[in-house]
Formats: C-alpha cells, sequence, structure tokens
C-alpha cells in the first residue's frame, strides 16, 4: 500500500511522460566494483529508480521492493558510446549529390539489425548513426540507444543535438573520379569535386547558398513586418540544416584524415563562423592537436586501424592519448558498417590507449563513455555513473579493460536489455524454432509441388 | 510458344466477345446463390440488370416479362472481383517487372522480402539533386493509357476479375492510377474513376543520379510536396495581385500534384510499414500502404493510423533453384512460415486491406495465394471482401463497385464451385451488365527456368 502510494507520488513529480517508467521495480546492484569514469573508481553499489541512476555509493538505501542484484565485485561501468558508426540503418550514403543534407539517417534506421543486440553484448549502449562519407556535406545523423525490441521512433535519443556529417579527402573526391569510385562512380558522369580543391570549395558555395537562403528569410521577415505583400523564400530541406550549421543549432561532425585538410576545414568554418563539433578519424590529428584545440573541435578517431589507403597511413596507434593530453576531447569510435565488430568491444579499444600514450584507466574509458557523450551533446544524461543519469549501465565481469572481460549484464534506461546467461539458454530455442520451420517447409514443398507434365 | 499462339486465340475470344457482349438491356440470373458481400449469402435469389447497374437483388424478386433469364442453379455469383493494385489495361506494362535496384549504400541484405518491384526506368540524364525532378512523372494518368486490346484483360476476366484499379508504374512519382472495368469498346469506356490515387515508389539511382538511397528518395519527395504547396500558394498569389508578385514558372510535375487526393506508398516489412506511416502521415494526405507481407506483425499500427493495405500475394517463399547449402535465417523462415496469415491477422484486427496481383504470373494465382491464407486462418467471407467491397472502399468508389446492392455497377462473377477451389470454374463475369465468357483453358506452358516468363505476366 505504502509502496504504491509512492509509486503513484513519483509518477505524479514526473508527469505523464515517464509515468510507464515509473511503474518499473527499483533495481538494486549491490557489492560491485565502479567504474564511474567522472568520480573514480570504487567499491559499492548503484540504486536505479524510474530509469535513473537513484543512488551510487559505498553505502545506498535499498528502495522498498526493489530487487537486489549482488554482483560479487563483478565491474560496473557506464553503457559504452560509439561516436561513428553505421550499424542499425538501410541506407548509409546519399552518394549522387556532394551536398546530400536533405537527407536524414532518421528515416533509415532498421530497429531489427542483429547488430544491435551485438553491440548491446558487447557493453555499447548508445551510438551515434552517422551518413556516409561519400560527399563533402553529407545527411543528418542520429543519436540511438540500443533498445532492442523497440520500433525505430523508440530508438531515437531525442535528447542528443542534431548534426550533420561532413566528409574530406579520398572519399568525396573519389566519386569526383569516374569509375574509380569504391562507391560506384559513374565513368560517364563523373560528379564534382575530383579534387582536395573541389572538396573545400563545394563546403564553401554549399555555405554562401546557406546565408543567401538564410538572408532571403530574414529579408522576408523585415518587409512583412512591414506589411509589404510578399511570399516568403521556398523552402529548402538542403539549406535548412546548413542555416542551423550556421546558427550553432546543429554539430558538425567531419569524416577526414590528413592534418591539411583538417587545417582547411578549421579555417572555412572560422570563416563562416561555425563550429566543427567533431573531427571523425583524423588519423593525423596528432600532427594539429593544438589547433584542433584552438578551434575547440573534438577528435573521435580509431586506437589502431589504419593503412586501408593512401589517406591513411601516417597514422599511429598514440593518436588519441597525444590529443588527449593536448586537451582535445577525444573519443574513439567503430565506424561499424554492414555489421556490429569494433562496437561490441569499445573497452578494448579504450584499452589500447594505456598502453600507447599512457592514458589513465579513467581518462581511456572516458574515450567511449563520458567523452563521447560530451561531443554529441548528451552528457548531461549518459556517460557515466552519477546520481540523476540516464541508468545506462553495463555489467562486465572482469575489469572492463581487460581483453578477457565479457559484458554480462546491460541496462539502458533501467531496463535490462542484455543478459549473457538468458541468451545462451534461449539459443537451443531458437535453433529448435529453427529446425521445425525448414522441416515443415520441406514438408509443404513435397505437397505443393506440381506433378510433372509433359512439354507441350 | 505461347506469344505465338495468342494473336490467333485473341482472334477467337474477340469474335466470341462481339457476339455475347452485344447486350439484352434487360437480364434476370435467377436461382443462384448469391454473395451480396454487403449483407448475406443468399441461398437461392435472383438478380436483376437493367441498363448495365443492378436493378433488384433478392429472394423473391418477380421476374418481370420478356427479361432474357440466366438459370443460376448450381451458381455462386460474387461481386466483380477487384484486383486493387494493378497495371492490366496498359498493356506497354504488361512486361516482367524488374526488381528494384536497391542501389549502393542501401545494400542491406533485406531480411524480409524486397520492396515492391517497380518497372525498369529508362535512362534519364543524371539529376543532381530535387530541383531535377529525377523519376518524376506525375503528369501520367493511368486513364489516358487504359486500352481495351491488353490482351492480360481476358484473362483476368477469365479468373473472374471485372475491375482493376491501374496505376503506371515508372519512377519514383510514377503518376495516378484509375479504377477500370476490364471491358470496354475504348480505354475511356474502362474507366471508372480516373483518379484513383498517385503511385509512389522509393525507386533510388545509386551514385549515378539523385535520389540514389533510400532516405534520398524519402526526401525529394518531402520537397517536392513542399514545392508544390509552395506552387498553389504562388499561383494564387499571383492570381490576385500580377504586378506585386512574380509570376511563377509552370512545372508540369508540380501541377500532377496539386490534385492528389491518395497517396500509394509502398511497404513490405514491419520495419517498412513502421516507417512508412510515420513518413505517410507528413503529408497530410490520405494514403494506403501496398506491400505488406509482414503485416501480421503490424496490425496494430495500422488499426491505430487507419491506414488500409493493398495486400501483394505473392507469398514470400525458397526460390526455385536455390542453393540447398544455404540455410535462411530463423527470420526468413519465420517470414515464409507467417506472411500467409496476414489477410486473417488483418481482418480480425479490423484493418481494410485488398488484395493486388503484383508479382503473380497470371491473375488466377491470386485466388490461389488466397486459399494459402484461408488454410491458415482467413474466413473466406473476409478473402471475398478483400477482392471486392473492401477495394472498392479503399479507393472511394464503393457506391458504385463492390458488392451486389441495387444501384451498383453490375459487375458479377459466376463461378460453378467456390471461389477459392481450384477446381471451380468460372463459368461468366458480367462487366457493367455485359455477359463475358471465359477464354477456354489454353494449355499451360511449362514454366520458363528464365528469362521472361511468357503470357500473362503482371
Amino acid at each position: 500500500m505504502i509502496a504504491m502510494r509512492t509509486l503513484l507520488i513519483t509518477a505524479a513529480a514526473c508527469g505523464m511522460a515517464c509515468a510507464q517508467q515509473a511503474a518499473q521495480q527499483p533495481i538494486v546492484l549491490q557489492n560491485a566494483t565502479i567504474h564511474s569514469v567522472t568520480k573514480g573508481t570504487f567499491s559499492g553499489s548503484i540504486v536505479i529508480r524510474n530509469g535513473l541512476i537513484a543512488e551510487v555509493g559505498d553505502k545506498v538505501l535499498a528502495p522498498m521492493g526493489a530487487k537486489i542484484i549482488d554482483l560479487g565485485g563483478k565491474h560496473i561501468t557506464p553503457g559504452l558510446i560509439d561516436c561513428h558508426t553505421h550499424i542499425a540503418l538501410v541506407s548509409t550514403n546519399e552518394g549522387s549529390v556532394s551536398v546530400s543534407s536533405m537527407v536524414a539517417m532518421r528515416d533509415v534506421i532498421d530497429p531489427e539489425d542483429p547488430a544491435i543486440f551485438r553491440d548491446l553484448a558487447g557493453g555499447t549502449t548508445t551510438a551515434n548513426l552517422l551518413h556516409g562519407s561519400a560527399n563533402a556535406i553529407g545527411g543528418l545523423n542520429v543519436v540511438i540507444k540500443m533498445r532492442w525490441g523497440s520500433d525505430a521512433d523508440g530508438l531515437v535519443m531525442k535528447e542528443a543535438k542534431p548534426g550533420i556529417k561532413f566528409a574530406l579527402g579520398e572519399n568525396p573526391k573519389r566519386a569526383g573520379q569516374g569509375g574509380q569510385s569504391p562507391f560506384g562512380g559513374n565513368a560517364q558522369t563523373p560528379r564534382y569535386p575530383g579534387t582536395r580543391m573541389g572538396v573545400e570549395d563545394v563546403i564553401r558555395e554549399a555555405f554562401i547558398e546557406a546565408k543567401q537562403y538564410q538572408a532571403a528569410w530574414r529579408d522576408y521577415e523585415t518587409r512583412r513586418a512591414r506589411g509589404e505583400n510578399v511570399l516568403p523564400p521556398r523552402r529548402n530541406l538542403k539549406l535548412d540544416p546548413l542555416v542551423e550549421v550556421l546558427e550553432g543549432k546543429r554539430l558538425v561532425h567531419a569524416h577526414c584524415y590528413r592534418s591539411d585538410e583538417i587545417l582547411m576545414l578549421l579555417r572555412v568554418a572560422e570563416e563562416f563562423g561555425f563550429k566543427i563539433a567533431t573531427l571523425q578519424h583524423a588519423l593525423e590529428g596528432y600532427k594539429v592537436a593544438e589547433e584542433i584545440k584552438a578551434h575547440g573541435a573534438g577528435v573521435s578517431t580509431f586506437s589502431d586501424w589504419w593503412s586501408y589507403k593512401i589517406e591513411a597511413y601516417d597514422a599511429i596507434p598514440y593518436n588519441a592519448a597525444l590529443l588527449t593530453k593536448k586537451g582535445v576531447l577525444t573519443s574513439l569510435n567503430s565506424d561499424d558498417a554492414g555489421g556490429a565488430d569494433l562496437s561490441t568491444r569499445l573497452n578494448t579499444e579504450a584499452a589500447k590507449t594505456i598502453k600507447y600514450g599512457g592514458l589513465s584507466e579513467d581518462e581511456a574509458l572516458a574515450l567511449v563513455t563520458i567523452n563521447p557523450a560530451r561531443q554529441l551533446g548528451i552528457d548531461q544524461y549518459v556517460g557515466s555513473i552519477e546520481a540523476g543519469k540516464q541508468a545506462d549501465i553495463v555489467v562486465f565481469d572482469k575489469d572492463p579493460l581487460s581483453i578477457y572481460s565479457k559484458a554480462e549484464k546491460v541496462f539502458i534506461d533501467g531496463r535490462q536489455y542484455f543478459d549473457r546467461d538468458e541468451d545462451l539458454l534461449a539459443r537451443p530455442r531458437r535453433e529448435a524454432d529453427k529446425k521445425g520451420l525448414l522441416e515443415k517447409e520441406k514438408a509443404t514443398e513435397k505437397a505443393d509441388a506440381p506433378p510433372r507434365r509433359r512439354p507441350s | 510458344m505461347l506469344h505465338r499462339l495468342f494473336p490467333l486465340t485473341m482472334l477467337l475470344f474477340a469474335a466470341a466477345g462481339l457476339l455475347t457482349a452485344d447486350p439484352p438491356s434487360r437480364l434476370a440470373i435467377r436461382d443462384a446463390r448469391v454473395y451480396t458481400v454487403s449483407g448475406p449469402v443468399l441461398e437461392k435469389a435472383t438478380v436483376l440488370i437493367k441498363d448495365g447497374l443492378i436493378e433488384a437483388v433478392g429472394e423473391n424478386i418477380p421476374i418481370p416479362a420478356g427479361v432474357t433469364v440466366i438459370d443460376g442453379t448450381g451458381l455462386n455469383v460474387y461481386p466483380g472481383l477487384i484486383d486493387a493494385l494493378s497495371t492490366w489495361g496498359i498493356a506497354e506494362l504488361a512486361a516482367p517487372a524488374t526488381p528494384a535496384g536497391g542501389g549502393r549504400g542501401g545494400a542491406q541484405p533485406a531480411p524480409a522480402t524486397p520492396a515492391p518491384s517497380t518497372t525498369a526506368t529508362p535512362p534519364q540524364p543524371r539529376a543532381r539533386g530535387p530541383e531535377d525532378r529525377p523519376n518524376t512523372f506525375t503528369w501520367v494518368k493511368a486513364a489516358d493509357l487504359v486500352k481495351p486490346s491488353d490482351r492480360r484483360i481476358e484473362t483476368a476476366r477469365s479468373a473472374g476479375f471485372t475491375t482493376a484499379v491501374t496505376f503506371p508504374r515508372q519512377g519514383i512519382l510514377a503518376g495516378h492510377g484509375a479504377v477500370i472495368n476490364l471491358a470496354g469498346e475504348n480505354g475511356g469506356d474502362m474507366v471508372v474513376d480516373p483518379s484513383a490515387g498517385l503511385y509512389t515508389t522509393l525507386t533510388t539511382g545509386g551514385f549515378a543520379s539523385f535520389p540514389g538511397s533510400l532516405m534520398g528518395a524519402m526526401a525529394y519527395l518531402r520537397q517536392i510536396w513542399i514545392d508544390a504547396a509552395y506552387y498553389r500558394a504562388a499561383k494564387e498569389a499571383y492570381a490576385k495581385d500580377p504586378v506585386a508578385i512574380a509570376r511563377p514558372s509552370y512545372d508540369r510535375a508540380l501541377e500532377g500534384l496539386l490534385e492528389v487526393h491518395r497517396l500509394l506508398i509502398p511497404a513490405t516489412s514491419r520495419v517498412q510499414i513502421d516507417r512508412m506511416l510515420r513518413f505517410g502521415a507528413e503529408f497530410k494526405t490520405p494514403f494506403v500502404l501496398y506491400g505488406g507481407h509482414e503485416a501480421f506483425r503490424a496490425s496494430d499500427d495500422l488499426k491505430k493510423a487507419r491506414v488500409p493495405v493493398i495486400l501483394n500475394v505473392k507469398w514470400p517463399a525458397k526460390e526455385r533453384e536455390s542453393d540447398p547449402e544455404e540455410i535462411p535465417s530463423l527470420r526468413t523462415l519465420q517470414l515464409r512460415d507467417k506472411a500467409p496469415t496476414t489477410p486473417a491477422v488483418l481482418a480480425a484486427a479490423g484493418v481494410p486491406f485488398a488484395i493486388s496481383s503484383e508479382g503473380l504470373d497470371t491473375p488466377k494465382d491470386i485466388l490461389k495465394a488466397l486459399k494459402k491464407s484461408i488454410d491458415v486462418g482467413l474466413k473466406p467471407a473476409d478473402a471475398i471482401r478483400a477482392l471486392t467491397l473492401s477495394a472498392a472502399e479503399i479507393y472511394g468508389v464503393a457506391s458504385r463497385l463492390g458488392s451486389i446492392d441495387t444501384g451498383k455497377i453490375a459487375n458479377l462473377t459466376l463461378v460453378k464451385g467456390d471461389l477459392f477451389d481450384e477446381k471451380s470454374k468460372v463459368e461468366m463475369v458480367f462487366i457493367d451488365g455485359k455477359k463475358y465468357l471465359p477464354a477456354p483453358e489454353a494449355p499451360t506452358p511449362p514454366r520458363p527456368t528464365g528469362g521472361a516468363p511468357a503470357g500473362e505476366v503482371q
């Protein structure tokens, strides 16, 4: 009865929106080694209530009726965050044009992509789904949480800041070089640009156009205020997001490799008065860390993945550590496409920066938790174990920075979406289902087989 | 082989058609079992036809003197069957459909079935954005294209179909469909409603031409919709004040959008249905989803959105000659197993649905596919409704078609035996009150193993 009343009060306090979550049974994860990332690593417990971390510490007060899970010293980290991936998408590139800011990854989320589940099984709970790198200005990204089982809308992390993809270098220029493109460029109709100079020009021209468009709207508002009979400008879905970039309402995530083109982009952005939120990949970022820092951009890079093309040769595994030490907000990402790969083990990607560059454990974990959260504008909600944050929590059986560790339980918004033991138990059942269906199909096939006819 | 046979058989039937189609202005079908669809099945009833319309239907209808009487003893009378998403009547679209290219970048292996196919688009100059109006044919109207000479019409009638909602298929905005009767002296005679809706696909051009991806096609549809609204506003403003307002440039692509009052949008898998329910709602125009194989998992959402479905009943199945070593995923197997339950699930949920000939070799296959659904729980009455009244309701022509009621167009299908029994025979159909006899069964050619299937291809 008391519990019921508490429940009602909580529901009223957080409004209709989280009324459903209020129905969640509180959970206490006790006796854990908590890698909070922002407040150090310590032994203690976590109380999850209404989808949030209600309390964290050495000793906590277990709410009435809470489900108590004793972890026997196992490790807890915040849900890992992948700042650059292409999983769970039906299409990645709108590569027909050099500026495709009219397209949105939100439209093509595939909530049934098994990669979501595989990410979950690796402790990744949040990801930035980016447009591909086929064009200088790509589409609008969307940040999702791995709420396996929800529809597309249910995956979207609505708190995330809107963003857009840019791309420099080989990928956007190759489509301009006829048949050589790995993206299936068209030899008859090569697409501008075909050089790095051209990529810069495309970005500059797009923003000149966006400024004119912005001015046209302002002019319209002024004239209408004066009572003139004027038509508004025609809404342009390509230019709207670019105006948002100019107005600081949309984050730019720019794919890049070489130091010279990084500097180019920073200068172009400064010329037009906007900021680059993250330089993605930026394998040569270590060469221009000071300039990146001065601009205020972040970097989301790989731990030790390079040499897959010419512009990715001059790379070192110290990139993330060097950038971090220079004070650049840095993260590590998977860039997974066509299935979950690096995104299933971001924790060990982070661990490599301890060997290469000597980052502390907290600094290393930050590369796949709080840092990408900051880069995506979601750090007040996720990215560390702190009271008040969304309960996105991973239980690892061993130290998360060990290659022997496995994610055992994964919570998002306080709800458990992955349990290693349960999944293992469910496998034989799925196999049996499959076998049954195959047999059924075979049986109907025999029954349906048309009698052999003589050729007419 | 069949191609060569066709002109000859066509001539024979055309001659037969001329003889039988000359209509007595009044007709009576008596002592038949009448599936009114709008009401109960009448076990021994009479249908009176006058001037192409149903004059009366009932169990105790006196037959006036001098009326040609057809003895319906042992016959089932259904409202004329409707193919709710067709190309029948547009002879150019009789060629086998080419599956829509997924395009690079779209290439997630679809666990479900591919999106409904569209006919191949002729090469077009590279589109560099929405302003080039890629793959847009909003000025094309099926009503202008239909001709009674399309040889598939005869086959369709022989299978009991009297009506089709037929659409141009080329492009992202392919053009306007028409409700047509499958008989007439000329194309114009056939048209029951020239504006059934605008057919959209999500055809993509890869890296060669905009839009190259699903998200690009969606962005394009949004932009052209904005452009059309803007065009309308600009035209109105200009009409009011041609001095202050600049004269809007005439745009036939946008002109064709101004008259749209129904959109047809493709969605086959559950994820696609969810995506397109949200997308379709953006246009503030009634829309219909077509495809729907996995709608058995989306009936609640469809019900909530009040969006009807035109079901593609070419149920997903193991491909012929598929690699025996390749074991399909559990998801694929589940889809193949459950797709035929879709009509029953939709019927139970109260989601309006109709049936399309899309992807099937012959019109008869529609009935065969529905029989499969009946075997897994679809009520025969719901199957009949989907083929008749539901289709008419979805397209807003239910006051004239879809059931056997006084005042409706006299489109009737007379079958010896149950409609869904493979052994049953369509005895005759009536279209606009005129009688048509089915073509005699041609020997079925062996199924071609490659290339274009001969004969009736939808």
